[in-house]
């Protein structure tokens, strides 16, 4: 039989603005493939020169390490701030965008978060909800399910003790300045495809000057789930998803 | 001709500020402050400039981090329960060493404490608030004049070293209203901002970033010696103080902010009756006159302090003096009156002044 060459075309890759480092990462964890989409989606957009990143205290903290674009860490839950600070020290000129775990987000730097959305900041916020706290190595977050077992609810999250799971993205989208929120996964080929979509909606809203906007995913953490990564894939299905239902809870294109 | 106009400690350092050029200001309201704020708020935008009121001192604080970080003069301005609240933000600010402002306009305290004047942040501003035991530059004006000019003097020492600068006001200096000088201060050329955030395309690509953690900079023995080195060279180059009356003095006063002036009538007083008695005004609060006091021992064998609140100044004289001199102590109980409201007048520290000698 005659042998036949085979040209490969390559046709996917890591994205230009995301470093060529080790990732630091779990095994089977969602940030590696949310860091990357984001800066794909920077990348499509044009706006790298101008884009300054704003991370904080958990495990989004290592993400400054792989985009290729201004960034600066902060404080734990600051970053709305911070964020702030950066977009009017150029006068409204840069895109800034936070990326921030659930604990940072959802627990100690709620206020903060609200408020910057209240004021009306033209931010971008990129929340990665996991339902637990990872760095730490397991702990209770604000988004934990009913009845999951972390090693502060070791007997599972019981509502009269711990409260329930929040709901970032619908509570969000009842604040006047949000333009545009969003919950998204990866743990589909369709899911991606639509939470590429959906970030880079969320960035255009800041580019046009709409106000802020948020994109929450659903992202797995198998270390501290204590699943393997296919089983912590499943999870995002069977458990996250039902409680925490994907899609657009705000798209407006004008705010008075 | 250089204009002269009267004005408030609180409205100065608004002045101050914009002379230096700031252009960025985020703050909370907090008595007794307030006027500060409202002349930001007033004033910025006439200048082209950005007022943010923030939701708690604790976005206050990280705002400034942002835009420093983002490479312009940024500022806030507090008091003391505010200051508290801005500790987390100034710890950051330290390992990241970004060049900011922050004044505290102190009351009394602790806890809610009261809304009127005291000296009671010494050690809070000295010692490091928060938590990694970071130094920042403290100047303590005395004076309406000085608040003006010490906000300029604050954001160049700032941006020299790349560190926070606290101004330190109290109640008396923030509302009393004296006649100042408005003057640009001239300084020393400061290095380009290279480092700050301004997006990749003005550096052809390549990306800054700046970090409140040693993890991800440089190693964490590299950052505590960078820290210390430039902790070393501030407390080299920049101790500040004023001598008054010192020269033949054998009694010596140790006042800073508005006890300094009531000091400085108490000086006058003992020299009135032939009392050797001179004062020692520090105005860097960090770093400290520790060797002029020091220097000192050798011609005066006591020193008194005066500070408006408990003894917080006098733990730095004492170490300042090495056993070779008295300390003695004259603080918020001295003040005229139980309420709020009291000083520590003039006549009350030359009562303890004769009493001592």
């Amino acid at each position: 039989m005659k042998e036949k060459k085979r040209e490969m075309e390559k046709v996917y890759g890591r994205p230009r603005l995301r470093k060529d480092l080790p990732l630091m990462y779990c095994p089977g964890c969602h940030y590696g493939i949310i860091t990357s989409l984001v800066a794909e989606v920077i990348e499509e957009l044009g706006i790298e020169g101008n884009t300054i990143g704003v991370s904080s205290v958990g495990c989004t903290f290592v993400t400054t390490q792989y985009f290729d674009l201004d960034f600066i860490d902060s404080a734990h839950g600051r970053s709305p701030a911070v964020a702030t600070g950066i977009k009017h020290a150029h006068f409204g000129k840069p895109i800034v965008f936070t990326m921030q775990g659930d604990g940072d987000l959802a627990a100690i730097g709620m206020g903060c978060i609200i408020n910057a959305i209240n004021r009306f900041e033209k931010i971008t916020t990129i929340f990665l909800n996991n339902a637990i706290y990872g760095t730490t190595g397991g702990q209770l977050a604000p988004t934990t399910l009913l009845g999951q077992k972390t090693t502060t609810t070791p007997n599972g999250r019981d509502p009269e003790s711990a409260g329930f799971p929040i709901h970032i993205a619908e509570f969000f989208s009842n604040l006047k300045g949000i333009s545009y929120s969003a919950r998204c996964a990866v743990n589909t080929p369709a899911n991606y495809n639509k939470a590429r979509k959906s970030l880079k909606t969320a960035f255009q809203k800041q580019v046009d000057g709409v106000g802020y906007s948020i994109v929450e995913f659903l992202s797995a953490c198998p270390g501290s789930w204590k699943l393997s990564p296919k089983d912590a894939m499943k999870r995002i299905a069977d458990e996250m998803i039902p409680e925490y239902p994907l899609g657009e809870f705000k798209n407006v294109d004008n705010i008075t | 001709m250089t204009e002269r106009i009267l004005t408030t400690g609180n409205e100065a350092i608004g002045y101050g500020a914009i002379y230096a050029g700031c252009r960025h200001f985020f703050g909370y309201p907090i008595t007794p402050q307030n006027q500060c704020t409202e002349f930001f708020a007033r004033e910025l935008p006439k200048v082209g400039g950005v007022f943010v009121q923030s939701e708690s001192e604790t976005a206050s604080i990280n705002m400034v981090y942002g835009a420093a970080g983002a490479g312009v003069r940024a500022m806030t301005s507090t008091a003391s329960v505010g200051f508290s609240l801005m500790q987390e933000g100034i710890s950051h600010i330290a390992m990241a060493e970004l060049p900011c402002v922050v004044v505290d306009v102190q009351r009394g305290g602790p806890g809610m404490g009261t809304t009127q004047t005291a000296q009671m942040d010494y050690f809070q501003v000295t010692k490091g608030g928060g938590h990694g035991g970071y130094r920042n530059i403290v100047l303590a004006p005395d004076s309406v004049q000085e608040c003006f000019d010490f906000i300029q003097l604050a954001f160049f020492l700032a941006d020299k070293y790349r560190n926070l600068v606290f101004v330190l006001s109290d109640g008396i200096i923030a509302e009393m209203a004296e006649s100042i000088e408005l003057k640009t201060l001239e300084f020393d050329p400061l290095p380009e901002k290279d480092w700050a955030l301004t997006g990749k395309a003005q550096r052809g690509g390549n990306r800054n970033f700046i970090s409140c953690s040693n993890l991800l900079k440089r190693p964490t023995r590299d950052g505590l010696k960078a820290l210390g080195d430039k902790y070393h060279e501030i407390e080299a180059n920049e101790v500040r103080h004023e001598r008054y009356m010192i020269d033949d003095a054998d009694f010596i006063l140790v006042a800073y902010g508005s006890s300094s002036r009531t000091s400085k009538e108490a000086v006058d007083m003992a020299r009135a009756e032939g009392l050797k008695v001179g004062l020692i005004r520090p105005i860097t609060l960090w770093p400290f006159p520790q060797e002029t006091i020091k220097g000192l021992t050798s011609q005066a064998g006591r020193f008194l302090v005066i500070e408006d609140g408990l003894e917080q100044m006098v733990e730095d004289v004492r170490s300042a003096v090495e056993g070779k001199a008295q300390v003695h102590f004259l603080g918020g109980i001295a003040r005229h009156e139980p309420g709020p409201g009291g000083m520590i007048f003039p006549d009350r520290i030359f009562e303890e002044v004769k009493r001592l000698i």
